[in-house]
């Protein structure tokens, strides 16, 4: 699963705000809600992303804006080389094809008066060139087989699924235009702990057979961990630390992902009384208004002047092997710890 | 209301009024739903004690019947549809099911209390946190508004909100997600109970957040020594903070046992595939471990063992013969035929 193929995703200093009003007859602008706010990084082919933040920090609004369903405010979401945030019309949808996503809830993202051969054959109808109309019914076939469900369920309805078997039509669905990039939008969070493990494990397999890449957003930092090559952390909008898997979770550097992996209980009762715990006061501040300078510090216990005053960027720091954005970044093990 | 001026005392022996060291005993509690589709036996025989300062974590997925169980402790249950045909609830020696709804009702919030998953839909939109707080002080204790909310702002204070004194007078959607919890707490220990049953009380929440409410419970739990039970699916909660485990699976208990045998060394199947399918942040597996099949559904359940069709150590008696639960040592049970061979961790 190394991050060996090539560039299929480059999305650089991308920006999304949304604006705040106020006043029912004429609306007036009183400010916006800066819910992504310059992002940038690369996906290679094959590899998966993880996204991990608490609520609030960007991440389902990044995969909006990723699957072109909102518009950027500004920056740039390049697919194989070409912007889709400038594309229209025929070039837009072409574009989306190769996108696809696998929401969080499997029982309100499936539309429950359409059997499951009609929710996966969805995307034949809106991109009719993928498969001829007499080919569809034996794709759709193929997908359910390819998912783990049984192809002659295929005139069912999504409630005489579970919420795992569910999941899976969402997967399918997602996988009916032979995308190159799936964005799975915390897609097993909603599921039951043995469920679960069976939903990573075919996303996993998947990955394999067809050389997708990933952008998995979750809140689950053991999930991410287990099935990302390279993890993004986000707060309020802003990435703060990106590297690979083991350098995020083994030597993180920022106070944010330290503090973050510190509050992950581990399923080991032993030694959990020396366990030390960096609990972070407050809640996060509100992205119509963030702090000046680093947007962490008045949560962070490095915070100085420095912080209130320069905003610190995500780049290489001293001592430290992957990108992170703190002015005092030092990495620090501390799931072993 | 009616001027309701017995007291829990009169009700029940007071606070260590009786010889037996078990704050609370659940004795074979069977809860049923009379439904179109038919009968659903949700809790099929649940037994478990908890002891002041205690807590006990019970586990389980989604339809597990961990919080019926708890619900009928609460007696908050809608009976009908639900009914309780066998079975005792035993709070300091007395048994809840046999006391009247106005005896239930002196218990309910004042000794046992409750906190539910998601604190947005617990509280009431249209009353303010200090009224929705204070409220049980002018119900339980008779106290004049202003005395109320002066207690109110206390708890807030106990709880850990920011500027109690400010915002007692705001309305639950003006906090966060953590904060409303935080007022969930309080107004779950206002009165001082024996137990507290915390029903997935961070679920909704982020790790951060969860983190923060967890220490809040433990050291309110260490000042006031109540015994805490955690309605849970997360290993990880259950890890740091229980002191013993009851798993349930399709409405039994499958295993009991203090936390540190349990990730130790599991004592039944499912217990053992559970722990081995979490991912964990601390290292990098390979493919994961996952419990094949699905939870059964409680219109239809399997014969002899519940788990016997997802379980990888099952033998031909597993289908025939439901398995008692057996005592592996003295604070130990397992609900399985083969409970040595689990043990052992050679597959059957």
């Amino acid at each position: 699963m190394a991050a060996t193929g090539e560039r299929v995703l480059e999305v650089r200093d991308l920006v999304k705000h949304f604006p705040l009003t106020q006043g029912i007859v004429f609306k007036r602008q009183i400010g916006q809600i800066k819910a992504v706010d310059g992002v940038s990084f690369d996906l290679h082919r094959g590899e998966t992303l993880g996204v991990v933040g608490e609520s609030g920090c960007g991440k389902s609004t990044l995969a909006k804006v990723l699957m072109a369903l909102e518009r950027p405010t500004s920056g740039s979401v390049k697919i194989n080389g070409v912007d889709m945030a400038a594309a229209k019309g025929g070039a837009l949808k072409r574009m989306r094809r190769n996108v696809q996503m696998v929401m969080q809830d499997p029982y309100t993202s499936l539309n429950p008066r359409m059997t499951v051969g009609d929710i996966i054959g969805e995307p034949y109808e809106i991109h009719p060139d993928v498969a001829p109309r007499g080919d569809r019914r034996r794709k759709v076939q193929e997908l359910l087989e390819v998912v783990g469900l049984n192809p002659d369920h295929i005139n069912r309805y999504p409630h005489q699924f579970s919420g795992g078997q569910r999941q899976r039509i969402g997967i399918a669905r997602g996988l009916a235009l032979q995308p190159e990039i799936i964005i799975c939008d915390e897609p097993v969070s909603a599921l039951d702990v043995s469920i679960q493990a069976q939903v990573i494990n075919l996303l996993e397999r998947l990955q394999n057979e067809f050389n997708l890449a990933y952008i998995f957003i979750a809140h689950d930092l053991s999930v991410v961990r287990h099935i990302s090559d390279r993890v993004a952390v986000m707060y309020l909008g802003k990435l703060v630390e990106l590297g690979k898997d083991t350098e995020i979770y083994d030597k993180p550097a920022h106070p944010y992902t330290q503090a973050l992996l510190s509050a992950v209980p581990v399923p080991d009762p032993e030694g959990r009384e020396q366990r030390e715990r960096i609990i972070l006061q407050g809640d996060p501040p509100s992205p119509a208004n963030p702090p000046s300078g680093c947007r962490f510090r008045t949560r962070c216990w490095k915070a100085q002047e420095i912080c209130a005053k320069e905003e610190p960027l995500l780049e290489i720091r001293a001592g430290t092997a992957h990108e992170s954005a703190c002015h005092f970044a030092e990495s620090q093990d501390i799931v072993h710890a | 209301m009616k001027s309701a001026k017995t007291t829990a005392t009169d009700v029940l022996p007071a606070e260590g009024g009786l010889g037996n060291d078990a704050l609370l005993e659940v004795d074979d509690l069977h809860v049923e739903f009379v439904t179109r589709a038919g009968l659903v036996k949700a809790v099929n025989g649940v037994s478990y004690s908890l002891r002041p300062g205690e807590s006990l974590a019970v586990l389980g997925e989604s339809g597990s019947g961990k919080s019926v169980t708890a619900q009928a402790i609460m007696g908050i249950l809608d009976m009908p549809p639900a009914r309780i045909p066998q079975g005792s609830i035993k709070f300091r020696g007395t048994d809840l099911l046999k006391l009247s709804e106005d005896a239930r009702a002196q218990i309910r919030g004042q000794r046992i209390a409750m906190i539910f998953q998601d604190a947005l839909s617990a509280l009431n939109p249209v009353f303010s946190v200090g009224w929705q707080i204070s409220e049980m002080f002018r119900v339980h204790r008779g106290m004049s508004k202003r005395d109320a909310m002066k207690k109110a702002v206390e708890l807030m204070e106990r709880v850990r909100i920011p500027a109690a004194r400010q915002r007692v007078n705001d309305y639950p959607h003006q906090f966060s997600g953590g904060m409303r919890q935080r007022i969930m707490i309080a107004m779950s220990i206002a009165l001082d109970p024996e137990v507290l049953i915390a029903d997935e009380p961070t679920t909704a929440l982020d790790v951060t957040v969860q983190a923060q409410i967890m220490e809040l419970l433990a050291e309110l739990q260490r000042e006031s020594n109540m015994g805490l039970i955690l309605i849970t699916h997360d290993l990880g909660v259950v890890a740091d903070v229980a002191d013993k485990i009851a798993v349930m699976y399709a409405g039994r208990i499958v295993e009991n046992a203090p936390v540190r045998d349990i990730y130790k060394n599991p004592g039944h199947p499912y217990t053992k595939g559970l722990l081995e399918s979490i991912p964990r942040v601390d290292q990098k597996g390979q493919e994961l471990y996952a419990i094949k099949g699905l939870p059964p559904n409680l219109l239809d359940m399997p014969s002899g063992c519940a788990f016997h069709p997802r379980c990888p150590y099952r033998q031909d008696n597993c289908v025939t013969d439901v398995p008692p639960l057996n005592e592996i040592n003295l604070d130990r049970n397992s609900a399985c035929h083969y409970w040595r061979e689990v043990l052992d961790g050679s597959h059957g």
